[in-house]
């Protein structure tokens, strides 16, 4: 006998909103990670700056306690560690740690020691099959609960991310929300230069999953990508700038590596001070 | 084995935990453990890297978890996923790897596993279960099962000799008494070693010893096994395995950092494909230095023979 996946468990209502975020919120997170990657003189901040309003709208407005997030594209830690800060899951006093010696809170999510941080991640194209994972287990275990997995657009050259795409449609994982932080800028050029999907979209819409696009960086927008699907895999495109909200930095290949210089800290912050 | 092993996971399957992925392998044998498992059985497809991802997560959330697949679609295609998801994680899932060594023989080299143990031995926590004889599978089923580390099975095809009984499983077997040192060898060519060294006389002989459970620091040898290289500092090993990182390397490492000499040593394993040909597991294995011509000549250079 031959056993086909099906949708043994109802998919959960949509739950209520409990904890709506403000746009006050957002700029506050993003003052925190601009801080914390100066003072650092971290990089990578070009994608952390692309997807924290995602997950910063994804943790406190959808996540449960029994929830999972897997952060595929692991070097948008800080964005991260920002956001479970946020939720007083890390002191804000150790987001000063940040990349510094004998620190928890390394370049990449650690795989021991932050309860919220389930995988260490970092090396792209294994977070989808992770979250795929523990989809599947909630199902087998008859637990409601839903798992939400951030990607980088990259990240979709690897081949590996594609079996995990395949796999959650097939086994239509209707508890699994897919998010893609659309930025168009890799390591070392624009994903349309480098080895072209776009549009991303199009090669996406082929699985048996629910194609959302949303604005990266409207609340209203994120909200909509974030809300439960029905009965199968949920993926967002959400397109996103990198660099977000840093003069002179936004949309360019140089927030991929570079770590802020003084004058691009001022005035991103200052640019901050000046939103509503 | 894998008849074996299918039973013995039918025989398990009341354990609602328990899950099996596979790659796609394991038609005309695993299909009473589909029927079995019903939705917990999950073909995933020919993508082995994604499978052993899904089977960190499962095994993440206290599910009993096992791939199946050939050794090199395992320990070769998928190991960043072993490395990152599984042992960084020090999660248990339990990777079975069917055709240990030559096993699959004239399907080529791509279907070898020759580096397998020695290569995911260098990750941390990991655990490797070498069974010889199909009599071996149900102790090494349940040993996987109750291993709360990452586990890889190399399976084969069992090979015992005619007219012998396999002995009860141990991590540690003594299978011939000997008295020209010792010899050391894992896994199903074992069987032939054994049928080989019944052709020797005990007295010209080395003691046969059969390990199934590596790393050797986490398994070490018995007592009687050092007291035969003290009474007689002669060794040989044999495997069916690459010799960087193997067996041999592991047992003279431990010997070393116990202080316990050696004088005369001989390695047998497996030098690649000398020939450039192909061939049966038994044909590669003759040419590849692990011939019964091979085991009597080392038998010799340690001191015995005849």
């Amino acid at each position: 006998m031959r056993y086909r996946p099906d949708t043994m468990i109802a998919p959960p209502p949509p739950p209520p909103i409990a904890n709506r975020l403000t746009q006050a919120d957002l700029h506050d997170a993003r003052r925190r990670l601009l801080d914390m990657h100066f003072h650092a003189r971290a990089g990578h901040l070009g994608g952390n700056l692309s997807c924290i309003d995602a997950l910063m709208v994804a943790h406190h407005e959808f996540l449960g306690a029994d929830d999972r997030f897997v952060l595929s594209k692991g070097h948008s830690a800080g964005a991260l560690y920002v956001t479970l800060a946020s939720l007083g899951h890390i002191a804000h006093e150790e987001l000063a740690s940040f990349h510094q010696d004998n620190t928890r809170l390394g370049g990449h999510p650690p795989p021991h020691g932050i309860a919220h941080i389930k995988f260490a991640t970092g090396s792209l194209g294994h977070g989808l099959s992770l979250a795929a994972g523990l989809a599947l287990a909630a199902r087998l275990q008859n637990n409601p609960r839903r798992i939400i997995c951030l990607t980088s657009d990259g990240e979709w050259q690897e081949g590996s991310t594609w079996e995990a795409a395949i796999f959650a449609a097939h086994q239509r994982l209707h508890n699994l929300t897919i998010l893609v932080d659309h930025n168009g800028l890799q390591g070392f050029g624009t994903t349309h230069d480098v080895a072209s999907m776009n549009p991303l979209a199009d090669k996406l819409r082929g699985f048996d999953i629910e194609f959302r696009n949303a604005d990266g960086h409207s609340l209203d927008s994120l909200r909509t990508a974030l809300a439960p699907g029905t009965d199968r895999p949920v993926l967002a495109s959400l397109r996103t700038t990198k660099g977000h909200g840093v003069p002179g930095l936004a949309g360019t290949l140089q927030s991929h590596y570079l770590p802020l210089t003084p004058a691009q800290h001022a005035a991103a912050i200052a640019e901050l001070g000046m939103l509503p | 084995m894998r008849d074996a092993l299918c039973a013995e996971l039918v025989a398990r399957a009341a354990d609602p935990s328990l899950v099996f992925l596979t790659g796609d392998l394991g038609f005309m044998a695993l299909e009473p453990l589909q029927t079995a498992l019903g939705p917990r059985f999950i073909n995933c497809g020919v993508a082995e890297q994604n499978m052993v991802s899904v089977a960190a997560a499962l095994a993440s959330e206290g599910l009993q978890t096992w791939t199946y697949t050939i050794a090199p679609f395992c320990y070769a295609r998928a190991f960043e996923q072993i490395r990152n998801d599984i042992c960084l994680h020090n999660l248990p899932v339990k990777l079975l790897a069917n055709g240990g060594g030559y096993g699959y023989g004239v399907m080529g080299p791509t279907h070898h596993a020759l580096e397998d143990y020695g290569v995911l031995l260098t990750l941390p926590g990991m655990h490797v279960l070498v069974p010889a004889f199909t009599q071996d599978i149900a102790a090494t089923i349940a040993r996987a099962a109750i291993t709360a580390a990452p586990t890889y099975i190399r399976l084969g095809r069992g090979e015992l000799p005619k007219g012998q009984t396999a002995p009860a499983y141990a991590p540690w077997r003594c299978l011939l008494p000997g008295y020209q040192g010792a010899a050391i060898t894992t896994g199903p060519i074992a069987g032939v070693v054994w049928d080989e060294f019944l052709t020797l006389d005990p007295a010209n002989r080395p003691s046969l010893w059969l390990v199934s459970e590596l790393p050797i620091t986490a398994n070490p040898p018995p007592g009687a096994l050092i007291a035969a290289l003290a009474a007689n500092p002669a060794l040989l090993v044999i495997e069916e395995h690459v010799s960087h990182g193997g067996l041999g390397a592991m047992i003279c490492a431990y010997l070393v950092h116990n202080a316990i000499p050696i004088a005369r040593y001989q390695h047998l394993f497996a030098r690649g494909y000398p020939t450039g040909t192909y061939g049966s597991q038994n044909f590669l294995r003759d040419h590849a230095g692990l011939s019964r011509v091979d085991m009597h000549a080392a038998v010799r250079a340690i001191g015995g023979g005849i």
